[in-house]
C-alpha cells in the first residue's frame, strides 16, 4: 500500500529535538563552551532559543546561506536541513532564526516562536535532549538556562560531572535522575510543554 | 525514593548508585565492552533516532549486556537512518540501517547475543567515523 502522504516534510516534532540538533552545529564547530538559553514570556507571547558559542564561526557569505537546505559544511553529504527545518518551524509559528557570527570568535544563534501560535510545535522532552547532549558533548562546557516569568532553573555540564564523580553518566539510574531533576524544576518554573 | 530537584539530591543518588555497583573496569576499556553509536544529526533525529536510543538502553540494561551506548554524526546514509553502528569486542564495526524498535530487539538478539549478521547492514566497505 502506497503511504497516505502530507504535504509537510518537516520531521521535527518537538523544539527539543531543534535544540539537539541545532547545539550539534556549535559542536561540530569545535566550540568549548555552549550556552543554550531558552526565554519564555507570556507577556510578549514568545518562546525564544539563543545559543551562543565560542566555536570557529563563519564568513559572511556562509551566514547567509545556513539556513539554506542545499547549503553544508560537510562532505559527508549535500544537503544540511538543520538550520532549515528549524526556519521553517519559527516561520510557521510567526517567528524568525537570525544568527550573527565572526570566525574565530563564535556564532549566536537565536530563534523566536510565537507562543501561542496554533502551529508552534510543542517543546518536548528538554530533559531527554539536554542528557544526551550532555552525554555526548565531551570537549567542552554545556550551559543551560530556562527563564520563565516565574523563575530561572539553570544547569552546566561541569557542575554535574562534579556531583556524579566517577558514576558515568551512562548508568540508568542516574540517566534517570538527572532527566527528572531538569524536568521537576522545569515544571516548577512553568515552563512551556 | 524521593524526587529528585537539585545537584544535592543527585549526587545521593550518586553515593547510593556507587555503593551498589562496583565501578566496572571494563567501562574505562572500551575494547571489552559492545559499543554503539546511534546517528544523531539532522536526518537521525528527524527519523527518530532518540526513540532509537532510548530503546537500546533500556534493552540492553533489562539483558545485563556491557555495552556503552553513544551518539555520533551524520554517517551520510541519511536514506537509512536512523542508522545505528555496532563494536562488537575485537570486531570490525558493523553499521545498520533503518533501526526501529523491533529491529533493535532484533539486532541484540541476534547480533549482538549470538553474533549472527541479519538483514539491513550498510555498505560492506563502511568505516567508522572519528566525530
Amino acid at each position: 500500500m502506497i503511504p497516505l502522504k502530507t504535504n509537510n516534510f518537516n520531521h521535527m516534532k518537538t523544539l527539543a529535538e531543534h535544540i539537539l540538533d541545532i547545539a550539534q552545529n556549535s559542536v561540530r564547530a569545535k566550540a568549548t563552551l555552549i550556552e543554550i538559553i531558552v526565554e519564555e514570556s507570556k507577556k510578549s507571547d514568545l518562546w525564544t532559543l539563543t545559543i551562543t558559542d565560542n566555536g570557529c564561526g563563519m564568513e559572511e557569505d556562509m551566514v547567509k546561506r545556513a539556513t539554506d537546505p542545499f547549503f553544508t559544511s560537510r562532505t559527508t553529504r549535500k544537503v544540511g536541513l538543520g538550520l532549515a527545518l528549524l526556519q521553517q518551524n519559527t516561520s510557521a509559528a510567526g517567528g524568525t532564526v537570525r544568527i550573527k557570527s565572526k570566525p574565530g570568535e563564535g556564532t549566536v544563534l537565536k530563534a523566536e516562536f510565537q507562543l501561542s501560535h496554533i502551529d508552534r510545535p510543542p517543546v518536548g522532552n528538554i530533559g531527554e535532549t539536554l542528557y544526551l547532549l550532555f552525554l555526548g558533548y565531551t570537549t567542552g562546557e554545556l550551559k543551560y538556562e530556562h527563564k520563565c516569568e516565574k523563575g530561572t532553573f539553570s544547569i552546566r555540564s561541569s557542575e554535574l560531572h562534579d556531583a556524579l564523580g566517577e558514576v558515568p553518566l551512562q548508568n540508568k539510574e542516574v540517566r534517570d535522575g538527572v532527566i527528572e531533576l531538569i524536568k521537576t524544576n522545569l515544571v516548577e518554573i512553568g515552563a512551556t510543554k | 525514593m524521593t524526587k529528585i530537584k537539585s545537584l544535592a539530591d543527585l549526587r545521593k543518588l550518586k553515593d547510593e548508585v556507587q555503593s551498589k555497583i562496583k565501578l566496572r573496569e571494563n567501562s574505562d576499556n572500551p575494547d571489552h565492552v559492545v559499543q554503539i553509536k546511534v546517528g544523531m544529526a539532522t536526518c537521525g533525529i528527524a527519523s527518530g533516532a532518540k526513540e532509537t536510543m532510548n530503546s537500546f538502553i533500556e534493552e540492553l540494561e533489562q539483558e545485563a549486556i556491557d555495552a556503552v551506548v553513544s551518539q555520533t554524526g551524520c554517517m551520510g546514509f541519511c536514506y537509512a537512518e536512523p542508522t545505528v553502528e555496532v563494536t562488537l569486542p575485537n570486531k570490525e564495526p558493523v553499521l545498520f540501517g533503518h533501526v526501529h524498535k523491533e529491529k533493535v530487539r532484533e539486532i541484540i538478539d541476534v547480533y549482538i547475543k549470538r553474533g549472527e549478521l541479519i538483514d539491513g547492514i550498510i555498505p560492506i566497505n563502511f568505516k567508522t567515523i572519528d566525530d
